[in-house]
């Protein structure tokens, strides 16, 4: 913290709200995303993907494209020098289709031409034998034994079955039903982007976005059949992420353009390819029955969750644990029976989505918890906090829950802010249900309050020791001023990851001047932006870089001041830096910071910071999985037009389990961000599927939150300092999704009355159609 | 926009398949932020935002979705905000357009971005040029726009980090004539529970 004795942050260290270093370039237009990328010569790519589901594919004839004027290269799976298939889990994606194509929009060939209008005419030019097979596309009949297998792997991702205490023990009181999550899309603004320039040495230099450029590089390697040391890595401007990103889409195709042409290849997708590119969050058909005492104590939880992972692995068995080990959400259950499996089928593959798995299961376990309360006639808050998990509690996997974990009060701090004020008949049409367009008549609107609360893990599970590693270094500037510099490869996307760098490394080392070198493959892995983890894990490996150049830069001149050894051993006992100068904390000498450098030279120093152990989930479902968690809850309120089904979310309220804040303006922007994205699956956004073919992959047809759907969010933090996180930090950025969704689906219940079982809800959802029917509106 | 197997699949693309289809190269003259540009080897069909970063490399300009369903490449077109992948560049041959970076580096423009800046309305950053160029537009024709109309004006631009909070939260402290506040928003996580956390 700033003042911490030490160390000085100043008014831009730990706990500012310090501006974005990368703002100015951002707000001016000269910021340089990966599809900004231009080099002289260079080539354009474009994908030529399977039109269809599932088809054998027969012949690719590329001799006719070949032979266009302009283009330079065409690619497909006889091309493929390396290994045939990549991906995050399980190598099972193959970099093109070969003998079938799996899903529709999967990658055929690849073509780079001189401009993007001839690849675009070459991709018209190749001719694909397809032979359209029936696809497989219902989730339900893909598990059964005995489905046709849609790969040779098999039909099943992952199964858990997760038991705990005892599952046939059962309350006097019960509610059951099912829910469907459709498939949300991350939609980040910038569609993917990448050039690739060949080396002299035959390796390749790529500067792209992407979520994390070490899971990249492997991957683009082994394909293409080359050492790692020959694919270096570098982070473009990256216009958004939201798990998107996790996967490798078309890295490895720019790639093998580049290798064959020798020149450089810019490759990006248009707003279309972008839709089928990456995997998306996936659909879940989850059925669960609470059961709880009389006064409304939960007994027991059941709960069957079925995932449709597409046509490849991506990270479906990450997001079923994910999915399964919260399914009870954040609740004292003594007895659980949490079942799921992800399938695969010829839709297109999902993987990655802020939330990851959490939203899915949330919606479904906070319809739960408001049926329950009805038939208790408990308020929905009151059976909340009454079965709020504490820290100390043992969650359905066995795993004691650590602190710190505010769920009840989180709950009863957003069912303490103030409610807007009622909807009157003086309100115009723009605050009205459909806006100006399609606005309702005042007496058909209903209001409705909903709540939710939720928890979401943060960092990577099940044993996975996802490290990060930064780099540190203090020297001095050409004018003889200290200045610090920090290098990690970790992906900023948007999260403010280069803002939160700065101000650790400026509270540690002391200095204003802060450098961050540009991310890429010359270090060590700072592991994914995802799982809520950035600015624990490189954040912490940022932290422990700048302790250790100053403890080096202290003992070196605890030496030269011939101070004890024991001094020497552990001078921050004896020295500390603060306002530029070394200062002795029992002699009072001063030596300026820059003497010191200039003295010994700079210092530098590396760290990897690692997160505490965790375990793997046995064959019941049990083991310690999660590093730890953070809560939330939000309230929404909701206007719905009875008459066309239209719903106006009027205002959301959150308080969000936090950790210590390093940044409480990034903050701020990262739990309005993750509430607009939650909002966006309960009322408008999904990518739908017939047949498996998405019918609507443009921003035409899947509907983003604009900022006449998004009301302010009144927003409390909880900020009790996490063990063993930098600070006492924790990741912030996937837990007010989890819930947003959950709460603005239960205000529309409260709202119009009814049961709303599937998200998004559609106003075919909530308009008596039967009266439309029947004239006599009987 | 119709639902139709999906993408750039094979034989669905609306170009000519072979060689020469005919087309007519165009040469004209755009004039992009008070500079005269040649643009040549044009194609009619090549819109304004195609001909901008592709032919100019004009890249301030943003390509989110070419439908003119995400504001990403709001420029104005004598002084009509417009999205520049929605209009054919040659119609723009004798207008004016003003993109961010033309907006000039005093004046209202600069104003807000400086809002925008000290806000945290900027996160990825993609969708702020476009956002900027239409708060612009916004604020010099409704100085005074209520904070329905605000939403109202700028739901052609989609931002899908922020949840436009810190965006109107820039507008509105433009439209107070306030001076951007820097680093000095409310700090404090000292206590365990801060309310507001990052000013409203
Ligand atoms: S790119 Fe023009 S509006 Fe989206
Ligand atoms: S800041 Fe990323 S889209 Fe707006």
């Amino acid at each position: 913290m700033t003042g911490r004795a030490g160390v000085v942050g100043g008014n831009r260290g730990v706990g500012s709200s310090e501006l974005r270093p990368d703002g100015a370039a951002k707000v001016g237009g000269a910021f340089a995303y990966a599809g900004d990328l231009r080099v002289p010569g260079m080539l354009h790519a474009r994908t030529l993907r399977s039109p269809h589901p599932r088809a054998r594919i027969g012949r690719v004839d590329t001799a006719a494209a070949r032979r266009l004027a302009g283009v330079l290269a065409v690619v497909t799976a006889a091309d493929v020098p390396g290994v045939a298939t990549y991906g995050l889990i399980s190598a099972d994606q193959p970099v093109f289709a070969a003998t079938e194509a799996r899903y529709a929009g999967e990658p055929v060939a690849a073509v780079a031409a001189v401009d993007a209008a001839t690849a675009r005419r070459a991709l018209a030019a190749i001719r694909v034998a397809y032979e359209p097979l029936p696809p497989l596309v219902d989730p339900g009949l893909a598990a059964e034994p005995g489905a046709e297998l849609v790969h040779p792997d098999g039909n099943i991702y992952r199964e858990i079955t997760l038991t705990h205490g005892n599952p046939s023990a059962e309350g006097p009181v019960a509610v059951e039903d099912s829910y469907f999550v459709g498939m949300q899309d991350q939609a980040f603004l910038a569609p993917e982007a990448a050039l690739v320039v060949p080396a002299a040495d035959g390796g390749l230099d790529l500067r792209l976005a992407t979520q994390w450029l070490h899971s990249d590089r492997e991957q683009i390697a082994a394909c293409l059949g080359l050492p790692e040391s020959l694919v270096r890595l570098e982070l473009a401007g990256v216009g958004g992420a939201f798990g998107g990103r996790e996967d490798v889409t078309l890295q490895i195709h720019g790639a093998l353009l580049a290798l064959a042409t020798g020149r450089p290849v810019r490759i990006a997708y248009d707003r279309v390819e972008s839709f089928l590119g990456h995997p998306h969050r996936h659909p879940a058909r989850m059925w669960f029955r609470h059961t709880a005492t009389a006064a409304g104590d939960l007994v027991s939880v059941h709960a069957r969750i079925l995932m449709d992972g597409g046509a490849y692995t991506s990270s479906s068995p990450a997001v079923l644990a994910n999915a399964v080990t919260h399914a009870a959400g954040p609740y004292r259950v003594p007895n659980a029976q949490l079942d799921g499996t992800v399938v695969r089928t010829n839709n297109p593959p999902c993987g990655a989505m802020r939330g990851f798995g959490v939203p899915q299961v949330a919606f479904g376990h906070e319809a739960q918890m408001d049926r329950l309360a009805d038939l208790l006639g408990l308020h929905p808050v009151a059976l909340r906090t009454r079965n709020a998990l504490r820290p100390g509690d043992v969650l359905p996997t066995g795993q004691i829950l650590g602190a710190p974990l505010p769920a009840r009060e989180a709950i009863e701090a957003v069912a303490a802010r103030p409610l807007p004020p009622p909807l009157t008949a003086a309100a115009p049409e723009t605050a009205l249900p459909g806006g100006r367009a399609t606005a309702a008549t005042h007496s058909r609107v209903r209001r409705g309050i909903g709540f939710a609360l939720g928890y979401k893990n943060l960092l990577f599970s099940e044993g996975f020791d996802d490290a990060s590693t930064a780099r540190a270094r203090l020297a001095l500037d050409s004018d003889g001023v200290p200045f610090g510099t920090v290098h990690s490869a970790c992906s900023e996307v948007g999260q403010g990851f280069v803002t939160v760098a700065g101000q650790i490394a400026r509270t540690e080392l002391g200095v204003e001047r802060i450098e961050l070198l540009p991310a890429d493959t010359g270090i060590g892995s700072a592991g994914s932006t995802s799982a809520s983890r950035q600015t624990w894990m490189s954040g912490g490996a940022v932290h422990g870089a700048c302790v250790a150049v100053v403890d080096r830069l202290l003992a070196r001149v605890a030496r030269s001041l011939g101070l004890p050894p024991e001094v020497v051993e552990s001078p921050r006992r004896s020295l500390v830096i603060d306002g530029g100068e070394i200062i002795g904390t029992e002699t009072g000498t001063r030596l300026p910071l820059a003497e010191a450098l200039a003295d010994g030279g700079p210092v530098e120093a590396e760290y990897t910071f690692h997160h505490r152990r965790t375990t793997a989930l046995d064959a019941r479902g049990q083991g310690d999985p999660h590093v730890a968690f953070a809560a939330a809850a939000h309230r929404a309120v909701v206007d719905v037009d009875l008459d066309l089904g239209l719903v106006r979310v009027v205002a959301m309220a959150l308080a969000q389990d936090c950790g210590t804040v390093i940044n409480p303006l990034s903050l701020r922007g990262q739990v309005e961000g993750g509430t607009a994205q939650g909002l966006g699956l309960a009322v408008m956004e999904e990518l739908v599927t017939v047949g498996g073919v998405v019918t609507n992959p443009t921003l035409h047809d899947y509907l983003l939150p604009t900022a006449a759907d998004v009301p302010a969010l009144d927003f409390v933090a909880l900020t009790y300092p996490q063990p063993g996180a930098p600070y006492g930090v924790k990741g912030v950025g996937e837990a007010p999704t989890c819930t947003a969704t959950a709460a603005v689906v239960a205000a529309i219940r409260d709202a119009v009355g009814r049961d709303l079982r599937r998200v998004p809800v559609r106003p075919v959802d909530l308009v008596d159609l039967s009266a439309l029917a029947d004239p006599a509106g009987r | 926009m119709s639902a139709g197997p999906a993408g750039p699949v094979d034989g669905a693309e609306g170009d000519d398949t072979e060689g020469d289809d005919g087309w007519e190269p165009l040469q004209y003259h755009l004039n992009v932020d008070g500079t005269r540009r040649v643009v040549s080897g044009a194609r009619l069909e090549e819109s304004l935002l195609t001909v901008l970063r592709e032919r100019l490399g004009v890249t301030s300009v943003k390509d989110a979705c070419e439908q003119g369903r995400c504001g990403a490449c709001s420029v104005l077109l004598d002084d009509r905000l417009v999205t520049a992948c929605t209009v054919l560049a040659a119609d723009a041959v004798d207008a004016r357009v003003l993109t961010v970076a033309g907006l000039g580096a005093s004046g209202p423009a600069a104003r807000i971005q400086a809002a925008f800046l000290a806000h945290g309305a900027v996160q990825c950053g993609f969708c702020t040029p476009g956002l900027v160029v239409a708060v612009t537009d916004l604020l010099g024709r409704r100085p005074a726009a209520g904070e329905q109309e605000i939403r109202e004006a700028l739901a052609g631009n989609i931002c899908r980090c922020t949840g436009y909070g810190r965006i109107l939260a820039a507008v509105r402290d433009v439209q107070a004539g306030r001076a951007p506040g820097g680093s000095g928003a409310p700090g404090g996580s000292g206590a365990n529970r801060t309310n507001g956390v990052g000013g409203a």
